[in-house]
């Protein structure tokens, strides 16, 4: 087209577009503007007499709780099972009755592992959905993301994976461990005769805020304890790191001696390079164990488990625990994900996590038939010190710091991707703060205002 | 590959192979022990009876017992006694477990299990093992084997032998360049001395460290030269691909990651398959199929793209890019609805482990398979482009598209194979990388910004150039990190390929031409 | 090669004389800025109500619009295409949010004047980075001067050296990542992964507060409009014409004796000003800055949005942004797992069958009438 033009033409082409395009605007100046007017009103009214139609309904009978787990992105591998779990919790809870003679409803939404996307869509749950309890979150960052739209709403959040503590918010129950519930007690048992008397420690984590935080307290512990500066190495690697050559080649100068221990809080995918390149390099399970805390079965499932087995992880639930309780949950995880066609359907496995987030839910049903309301603040009293039970046994809500009573397991992979499990303790209770970084302060919504100075 | 629900009979068969494997080491164990006589089989069982049921004091004594009189045949017994006792007699008895355990690993036909073995007891072993050792010394064949009893021995020797024995171990030790006798030298090198004795066992041990320090130095700068290698190797393989298609088309794939992933699943289906229909003793030989599988996969996926997307879009690099970003996108998105969000592929036994390169440098199998599979892409590339008809047109079109097309050339046709083969290469390198890492949907993500550097850094269509790059950053990468980190180095050097393409910008090896555009 | 390009850029936005833009845009202008907040201010239960749920997620389509709008600048117009915009983006946003921060005071969690994320990771002391963002005027300064001058730096090194073509954008996805690595580690005290978040006020008012938000979302539209007016005087300046025939052919513009490189500079650092603006006027709104908005991913998302709303169009950009993102918010809460195939179904399709984008493929619709009108004698002026 160009080549045939000649001099004038584009000239003669760029004047009549001009005139054209100015006598378009005075022309179409009423008209575009009509539009755009009645396009933002039938768009207001279509979206109003949408959310009028739900709010009508809402009003009936259905208590609406909101589900805020990442369905998509590289979360998704870990809270698509929470998910499921609490969609089973509903279901159960619905078919026994439901709460307070009313259904249950839940809202899913999907914030695709976006950290931003969770607080627009906590948000979306609280004041567009006004749902009664959210069930949601599980990295750190994400739970830092919805924190202030929890608090400034007045939402109620029940959080079910173990975190690194130093928070104590007024609107969020943690069915998960502290730091003291899981971590700590893990490295003691290395220290101890029984677990192997290790006495050098090689912190590896994710960079992000667990694993800085866990290992903050963990390295103040094991000075406490008089492990010298020089036996504890620490190291962080992104998300989704892959080379582990040189992390390991570094290990491996570490433990020489074979009395080190790696303490692992990688995240996600980068465990499967990391194992690898540790059994390929030479390190066995026997020489330097490494215990996770973030490896469970439902990860371990999409692993490959050969290059896992004999290390060790530390969590207060594992699908392995003999319980008539626990085969129960299991066997009627497995039935609903099957029933559902969900994918994986009865080789799907439960884990810490996933109980938390089932049992996150009973607490709160029991609150609220406590409270005889699903009103957030009543809710919130009703749960303080609350009993019940578990699929790993009895545990109990505490009387103040929004955390629960867990016992702590250590548990061996097997091939298989589950847990023998090689020790058990009673109940611990959970400590917000701990007492190696801040023994100063404490968590307390009866007595204090959430964190205090403790005298 | 997962069965969580078969608890009991996961227990049963756990429990049997345990007391199969107590057995065998017996047998094993008969080899290089001494025939355990029936007075000591009466002795050992009573020490048994006695660490249950005795007194504390009967409990060390029939410790002592055992450790010289007992064997590995006692191990499940042990273990029992050690699953009902309290943790004071756990601890009691853990020498003798760990002496037995290793006693049975160094009867075990396996030789990383043998060296396991020997370094444990160098490292927790009591003087008894000192016997046990020499035996296994005595019947090794395996030079590295060889290396750790001896190493072993050293260990325990300067630990519990008399003055004499003490400072030839210690220079033994240094002759060895031993890793893990550098902290007792060094504790030895602490102590003060007062005696003439003790003067000659520390300056023995100033020196043998000293010279395990500096064999150290020259091991670690080897290792890091072999790490290099070995991400240089990674780099260049999916870079190989990308350079090809990239050299010839003008075309920037952004989908080239998810032609890698491509590729991972394809060698992940390919082992279900193996695991499916064939029997475990073929499982190994899987890879072997996997290998082309993926590439002929990629290499599908990528003709159709280049048949219904690209063709459309020659000449438009920018609408290219995002484009193929947006194919990629969609198959990620459907590798997850098939695949779920992560799965792994087990590397062939044959792949596990590692190779001894020399004192203190391991290279493992996987990273020396995925070198030699660079080294071979490499060759076949080059017998391709510089051997072949096909090859011959290739490089023709390559420098000049259209005095090609006027020649005869079927430019077009060239095209479409070019891009399949580039898609294929990126399927093997998916292929490879699921030895060292795992296999999830985002995959080509993680590698597609740097096989794109490492290609621009070499210079657009030039084999020596992608060659050169990918050696340079790899190599340079593994050198930084040990003092940078992982994250740094790598900034660093993304930062110094910017700063590089400011005064080079066509790359290493610039296409020549007179044309301003290119 | 080149040459294909300059026929899918729609002609009619050639430079004329008049800086204003035209009736549609300050209707347009006027109801977002006055008539939604309005529509925000009536009872709960009126149908015409707008939540404030919408209005905030408004605000931030609005936001991601003048990112938008910047990118449009530099590839649109100029023809070179950025993938590295989000890094623009997020240094504002991260200059706003740092700000922010320190304004959270002794209210945070540790009840310690240092930002959450200082205190586990165990700094004592504020970084000397940090201490003028204590200002609400630096950092207002700091947002759009600092993407400025990074991306001037980065230009400096990358355009003179005459990369370009497809070289610039693999420049400058490398930038992304390596920008994303290092706002990614927690040693350089700018909040690791989780970044910025848990914010309190803004100049003394709540950040919470619908009103605080309903006036943030009125300065982001009105922004907007202004952004929308600089691109538009740029665009029809005499420099605008330069960059224009830079994208069409950037020898042509050499041998003419002007120096393509600054111009590219210039236009670019202009776009990395407004990318910043974006940022800043994002993070109150969403309330957390985090550096998965500034990784490669998001960054070429941008270009999506504008290619979607049509490129060299700068009402494209804008309705690209919003259009995209409130797409995005339907189908991730109704259809979660198909946002993705959407997301890249829509880069195939836009490049394969609608280059100009969805303004362009209304001028064509539309203008076809006027069009044959025109080639009728006496059209002259």
């Amino acid at each position: 087209m160009e080549k045939t033009h000649t001099l004038e033409q584009p000239d003669e082409k760029h004047e009549t577009s001009c005139a054209h395009s100015g006598e378009k605007t005075r022309r179409q100046f009423l008209r575009d503007a009509g539009k755009t007017a009645t396009g933002f009103g039938v768009a207001a009214l279509l979206g109003h007499l949408g959310n009028y139609a739900l709010s009508y309904a809402a009003d009936k009978e259905p208590v609406q709780i909101g589900i805020l787990h990442s369905l998509s992105g590289t979360m998704a591998i870990s809270e698509v099972s929470l998910r499921d779990v609490v969609l089973m919790t509903v279901q159960e809870i619905n078919a026994a009755g439901g709460v307070l003679g009313r259904q249950i409803q839940p809202v899913v939404v999907d914030p695709a592992s976006n950290w931003d996307l969770f607080a627009e869509k906590a948000k979306q749950l609280l004041l567009v959905n006004r749902v009664d309890v959210v069930f949601g979150c599980w990295t750190s960052v994400s739970r830092k993301s919805v924190l202030p739209v929890f608090e400034n709403y007045n939402g109620l959040l029940f959080y079910p994976v173990q975190y690194e503590g130093e928070e104590c918010s007024r609107n969020v129950f943690y069915t998960g461990a502290t730091v003291n519930q899981q971590a700590v007690p893990a490295v003691e048992y290395l220290m101890s005769e029984e677990g192997g008397a290790y006495k050098k420690f090689y912190l590896l984590g994710t960079d992000y805020v667990y694993p800085r935080t866990t290992n903050k307290i963990l390295r103040a512990m094991l000075l406490a304890k008089g492990v010298p500066a020089a036996n504890i190495g620490e190291e962080y690697t992104p998300f989704h790191h892959q080379d582990y050559q040189t992390i390991v080649g570094n290990i491996r100068q570490f433990a020489r001696r074979g009395d080190a221990a790696v303490i692992s809080t990688i995240n996600g995918d980068s465990n499967v390079p990391f194992y690898k390149e540790f059994a390929n390099q030479g390190l066995r399970s026997e020489d330097v164990p490494i215990i996770a805390f973030s490896v469970a079965e439902d990860e371990l499932r999409s692993m490959d488990t050969t290059a896992l087995v004999g290390h060790l992880a530390a969590w207060n639930y594992f699908q392995s625990l003999e319980t008539p309780e626990n085969n129960a949950f299991v066997s009627k995880f497995k039935a609903y994900c099957q029933a559902e066609g969900l994918p994986g359907g009865n080789t799907r496995v439960t884990d810490d996590p996933i109980e938390a987030a089932h049992f996150g839910v009973h607490v709160w049903k029991q609150a609220v038939e406590k409270a005889g309301t699903t009103n957030v603040d009543a809710v919130r009293k009703a749960v303080y010190g609350l009993e019940f039970d578990a699929p790993g046994g009895k545990k109990q809500m505490d009387a103040v710091n929004h955390h629960t009573y867990k016992p702590v397991l250590i548990g061996e992979i097997r091939e298989d991707g589950q847990f023998s499990i090689l020790s058990r303790t009673g109940l611990v209770r959970a400590e917000p703060w701990s007492e190696y970084t801040n023994p100063e302060k404490g968590c307390d919504w009866v007595n204090h205002k959430g964190t205090y100075q403790k005298t | 590959m997962i069965r969580p629900f078969a608890h009991t009979p996961f227990l049963r068969l756990a429990v049997l192979s345990w007391c199969l494997l107590g057995l065998q080491a017996t047998g094993w164990a008969q080899v290089s022990t001494p025939p355990s006589t029936s007075t000591d089989r009466v002795g050992t069982h009573e020490a048994l009876t006695t660490l249950a049921e005795g007194t504390w004091t009967e409990k060390t004594h029939a410790v002592t017992y055992l450790l010289q009189h007992g064997d590995p045949s006692l191990l499940p017994q042990l273990d029992a006694l050690r699953s009902t006792a309290n943790r004071r007699v756990r601890k009691l008895i853990k020498p003798v477990i760990t002496l037995f355990r290793n006693q049975a690993g160094l009867a075990s036909p396996d030789t990383e299990t043998r060296r396991a073995a020997a370094r444990d007891l160098g490292v927790r072993g009591t003087r008894e093992a000192l016997p046990v050792l020499r035996n296994a010394l005595s019947n090794e064949r395996d030079h590295w084997v060889r290396y750790d009893l001896e190493e072993a021995i050293n260990l325990l020797t300067v630990e519990y032998a008399g003055p004499q024995d003490r400072l030839a171990a210690i220079q033994k030790l240094g002759d060895l360049r031993s890793d893990a006798a550098l902290p007792v030298l060094q504790e030895l090198a602490d102590q003060p001395a007062s005696t003439l004795e003790q003067h000659t066992l520390r300056n023995a041990a100033i020196e043998a460290g000293r010279r395990i320090q500096k064999w150290q130095e020259i091991a670690s700068g080897i290792e890091i030269l072999l790490q290099g290698l070995s991400l240089s190797s990674i780099l260049l393989l999916m870079s190989l691909g990308l350079a090809i298609v990239f050299g010839l088309m003008g075309v920037i794939n952004m989908a080239h990651g998810e032609m890698m992933m491509i590729g991972a699943y394809a060698t992940y289906v390919v082992q279900e398959i193996f695991q499916a229909c064939f029997a475990p003793s073929f499982f190994d030989y899987y890879f072997f199929f996997a290998l082309p599988c993926a590439f002929v996969v990629a290499g599908l996926v990528g003709w159709i793209l280049e048949g219904t997307l690209i063709r459309f879009l020659y000449g438009r690099p920018l609408e290219t890019l995002l484009a193929t970003w947006g194919v990629g996108l969609v198959l990620i998105q459907v590798a997850r609805l098939i695949f779920g969000d992560l799965t792994a592929v087990q590397a062939p036994s044959w792949l596990k482990g590692s190779a001894q390169v020399m004192v203190g440098v391991q290279l493992p199998h996987n990273r020396l398979f995925i070198i030699l599979l660079a080294l071979f892409c490499l060759a076949g590339i080059y017998a391709l482009l510089f051997r072949t008809g096909i090859g011959l047109r290739i490089r023709a079109v390559l420098q000049n598209r259209d005095m090609s097309a006027c020649l005869g050339i079927p430019t077009r046709k060239l095209d479409a194979y070019t891009f399949a083969f580039g898609s294929g290469l990126a399927g093997l390198a998916g292929s490879a990388l699921t030895l060292v890492g795992n296999v999830d949907p985002e995959l080509g993500r993680n590698y597609i910004v740097d096989s794109f550097m490492v290609v621009v850094t070499g210079g657009v269509g030039k084999l020596a150039g992608t060659t050169t790059a990918a050696l340079g950053i790899g190599t340079l990468n593994k050198v930084l990190e040990p003092s940078f980190g992982a994250v740094y180095g790598k900034v660093t050097i993304l930062i110094l390929i910017i700063l590089f393409l400011r005064y080079r910008p066509s790359g290493l090896y610039a296409q020549k031409g007179r044309r301003l555009d290119s | 090669m080149r040459k294909r390009d300059d026929a899918l850029i729609p002609e009619n936005d050639q430079p004329t004389n008049r800086v204003l833009a035209g009736p549609l845009f300050w209707i347009t202008g006027l109801v977002l800025l006055v008539g939604i907040p309005l529509l925000n201010l009536l009872p709960d239960d009126s149908p015409l109500h707008v939540s404030d749920f919408t209005l905030n997620l408004f605000g931030k389509f609005f936001a991601f619009a003048i990112l938008a709008l910047g990118l449009d600048l530099i590839w649109g117009y100029t023809g070179v295409l950025s993938l590295g915009h989000g890094v623009f983006f997020g240094l504002g946003a991260y200059a706003m949010g740092m700000h922010l921060m320190l304004q959270i005071g002794a209210e945070s969690v540790y009840g310690n004047a240092l930002p959450d994320f200082m205190v586990w990771n165990q700094v004592k002391e504020l970084p000397w980075f940090w201490v003028p963002f204590h200002s609400f005027w630096f950092a207002l300064v700091a947002v759009i001067l600092v993407p400025m001058l990074f991306a001037a730096v980065f230009g400096f090194f990358v355009f003179r050296s005459r990369i370009r073509g497809v070289y610039f954008p693999i420049m400058t996805q490398a930038l992304a990542l390596v920008v994303w690595l290092v706002f990614n580690r927690n040693e350089t005290n700018l909040g690791g992964t989780n970044g910025l978040t848990d914010f309190k006020h803004i100049l003394g008012f709540s950040i919470h507060d619908p009103a605080t938000q309903r006036v943030l979302y009125a300065l982001t539209v009105l922004c907007l409009g202004l952004a929308y007016m600089l691109c538009r005087w740029v665009t029809r300046s005499r420099a605008g014409r330069v960059l224009i025939a830079i994208r069409d052919c950037e020898q042509r513009v050499l041998f003419s004796g002007y120096s393509p490189a600054s111009y590219k500079l210039f236009v670019f650092v202009i776009s990395a000003g407004l990318a910043g603006l974006a940022g800043a006027l994002y993070v109150p709104q969403v309330g957390i800055i985090t550096p998965n908005q500034i990784g490669v991913l998001p960054s070429i998302e941008i270009a999506i949005w504008v290619a979607v709303g049509g490129r060299g169009t700068l009402s494209g950009a804008i309705i690209g942004a919003t259009g995209v993102n409130w797409m995005r918010s339907v189908l991730t809460n109704h259809v979660p797992e198909l946002w993705l195939l959407v997301l890249g179904g829509l880069f195939i399709a836009v490049v394969m069958f609608v280059p100009t984008g969805i303004v362009g493929l209304f001028r064509q619709t539309h203008a076809k009438l006027p069009c044959w009108k025109i080639k009728i004698p006496g059209w002259h002026r």
